[in-house]
């Protein structure tokens, strides 16, 4: 990766942040907290990894994506609106009545989305069909999925690593995003999902830890999972719950609360100082 | 019909999954380690690579299914209806049923015919929890025949479905060579006057035979086999109404939330009548034999053709 190409991941990235403001801001409500930590994860997924064309956003073999933690859509409408899926100005319609851009993800009316999500623990058992019949079909597609760290609290998705193991759904990769925090406190204190690799490998996938606030290491890791082969491939990355807006960083409180206005102004003036650091070199 | 052949309905989808297999390659087929009871079993034998255990885990095989299906494929989903309806519930509505995803879902050992197994296992509330979703199409044939007719109209409708099998061998009255089934429309099996019965899965075969034992009695009630619960074949059933005057459903099913208050339902809205409604009451079954639980709840043809002769003449 270039020093050019990391700092327009860099732009994409603190533009995903900017647009999960000025979406819950207008919305008076979502998930600014998991949207952010997950904001670089958006950012490179949607403008280096995915192999997706918004001019043609069903198209047969184009990579899937899975938000099995579907609240943080914002994040996810932002990537795929700074993309080109819909108009960005668009994400200021979010959660309203009659906007296509519903709460969470919505694959019949949102371009772009590939599932609908929302109810934790399901997107991943909806990767593992979408990767296992992509294999009967020859598709060369790959599947990405999405996890919350405290959503692995839920059943299903040990039910579903141990399907995608099983069936050798080697075109498949989870990440979990592991910035310690849910709703009602830290992950460890509510119901600990550690150690989150270890049973990840115990379950017979290939795992690794990131720093998912690091493009680089992010690039490496999703390298070696395309040369994973038979197994499943997940992603750990160790992130900051409201990554980018100091006032929201590792604080719960910010799960599932909008910014007023002078807290998304606040928020907005952080991020677009940074954004002209960003562009002026 | 005690000359008549006896099969199970589960048979017929069994039956049905392996042709489809044959003549499709887009269908895939989901079940939950219980492949010999749902009759998966056969598609599995003929199709390997396309039949996916995905042991004892519904819930993840729900949305499994639906991922299947958001790549194209036509999925069916198989478990007991307890599990399948039950279980997997918030599966089948969230990411089956609100994406609208092309998931077919084959559920056996339905109702209190179960049998030996008990009220664990007696799915008496699945109609009523599938009924709830929005778009979700809800069935349970009559006879093997109609099974087989059933999950091929499913394979071509776009969209979520729910069908209801049984485990016990029931009397087969549909000829396979001229029967055509139709989602959503019910079937005459005898024109009446008196009284019209509803009835739907095994107790059609009980509906006709009560049929014969009212007209013995002087009593000419037109008895209709009700695949599709929902969408419900409304003419029919205002039909019934407005040339019997009096309606009885017959389900094997709570009396909550079937056939029978879809009926009522229809009815109190459109045109009031007076309807009786013959299923489980408020509880829960118990171990038995089949037949001996059948007629302890009144899912019999004596039962049927009692309420409805009291209910004609009343």
């Amino acid at each position: 990766m270039t020093a050019n190409e990391k700092k327009e991941l860099q732009i994409a990235a603190c533009k995903v942040r900017m647009g999960v403001i000025q979406s819950t801001h207008a919305a008076k409500a979502g998930h600014p907290g998991g949207s952010l930590s997950a904001a670089d994860l958006f950012a490179y997924l949607y403008c280096r990894q995915l192999n997706v064309d918004p001019a043609d956003p069903r198209k047969q073999d184009r990579d899937r994506f899975v938000l099995s933690k579907g609240h943080c859509a914002p994040g996810l409408y932002s990537a795929l609106a700074l993309r080109g899926f819909f108009p960005w100005e668009d994400l200021k319609t979010l959660r309203h009545i009659g906007s296509y851009l519903q709460g969470h993800p919505d694959m019949k009316s949102i371009p772009g989305v590939d599932m609908s999500t929302g109810s934790l623990g399901q997107g991943i058992s909806a990767a593992c069909g979408m990767a296992l019949a992509a294999k009967k079909q020859n598709n060369p597609c790959r599947v990405y999925a999405l996890l919350g760290d405290g959503e692995i609290q839920e059943g299903q998705v040990w039910e579903a690593m141990m399907f995608a193991h099983h069936y050798a759904l080697d075109n498949l990769c989870a990440v979990i995003d592991n910035n310690g925090l849910q709703i009602d406190g830290p992950v460890d204190q509510v119901m600990s999902p550690y150690p989150i690799l270890d049973k990840l490998r115990a379950f017979g996938w290939e795992a690794v830890e990131i720093d998912g606030h690091d493009f680089d290491q992010m690039e490496a890791a999703f390298a070696q999972a395309g040369t994973v082969k038979d197994r499943p491939f997940a992603i750990v990355m160790k992130t900051t719950k409201g990554k980018g807006v100091s006032f929201m960083e590792n604080q719960a409180g910010w799960h599932g609360k909008a910014p007023n206005d002078e807290q998304a102004e606040a928020a907005l003036g952080e991020l677009g100082a940074v954004l002209a650091g960003l562009e002026a070199v | 019909m005690a000359d008549t052949k006896k099969i199970a309905t589960r048979q017929g989808y069994g039956e049905a999954l392996r042709e489809l297999g044959a003549a499709h390659d887009n269908v895939i087929v989901f079940d939950a380690d219980l492949a010999g009871s749902t009759q998966t079993a056969m598609f599995a034998k003929a199709y390997p690579q396309r039949h996916i255990n995905c042991g004892i885990a519904e819930g993840n095989m729900m949305a499994a299914a639906a991922g299947a299906a958001a790549m194209g494929m036509v999925a069916f989903a198989s478990s007991f209806a307890m599990f399948a309806a039950g279980r997997a519930f918030e599966q089948v509505r969230n990411s089956i049923g609100y994406p609208r995803l092309n998931v077919k879902i084959g559920a056996s050992h339905g109702g209190i015919s179960v049998g030996e197994d008990g009220a664990s296992h007696q799915c008496l509330e699945d109609f009523a929890l599938m009924r709830s979703i929005p778009g979700m199409v809800v069935m349970s044939p009559a006879d093997a025949v109609e099974a087989k007719a059933m999950v091929r109209a499913a394979y071509e409708r776009q969209g979520p479905v729910y069908m209801r099998f049984g485990r016990s061998p029931v009397p087969v009255f549909h000829d396979e060579e001229t029967f055509r089934f139709e989602i959503g429309k019910g079937e005459v099996m005898r024109e009446g006057t008196d009284i019209a019965i509803i009835a739907n899965g095994l107790l059609v075969a009980e509906a006709v035979e009560a049929g014969r034992l009212l007209a013995e009695q002087g009593v000419s009630a037109r008895i209709i086999n009700m695949a599709t619960i929902k969408p419900l074949d409304e003419e029919l059933v205002l039909k019934a109404a407005r040339e019997c005057g009096k309606i009885v459903t017959c389900e094997e099913h709570s009396v909550i939330g079937g056939l029978g208050e879809a009926v009522c339902s229809l009815l109190s809205e459109t045109l009031p009548t007076p309807v009786k409604r013959i299923g489980t009451p408020d509880v829960f079954g118990h171990s038995g034999p089949a037949a001996a639980l059948l007629e302890e709840f009144g899912l019999c043809a004596a039962n049927i053709a009692q309420v409805a002769q009291a209910f004609a003449k009343g």
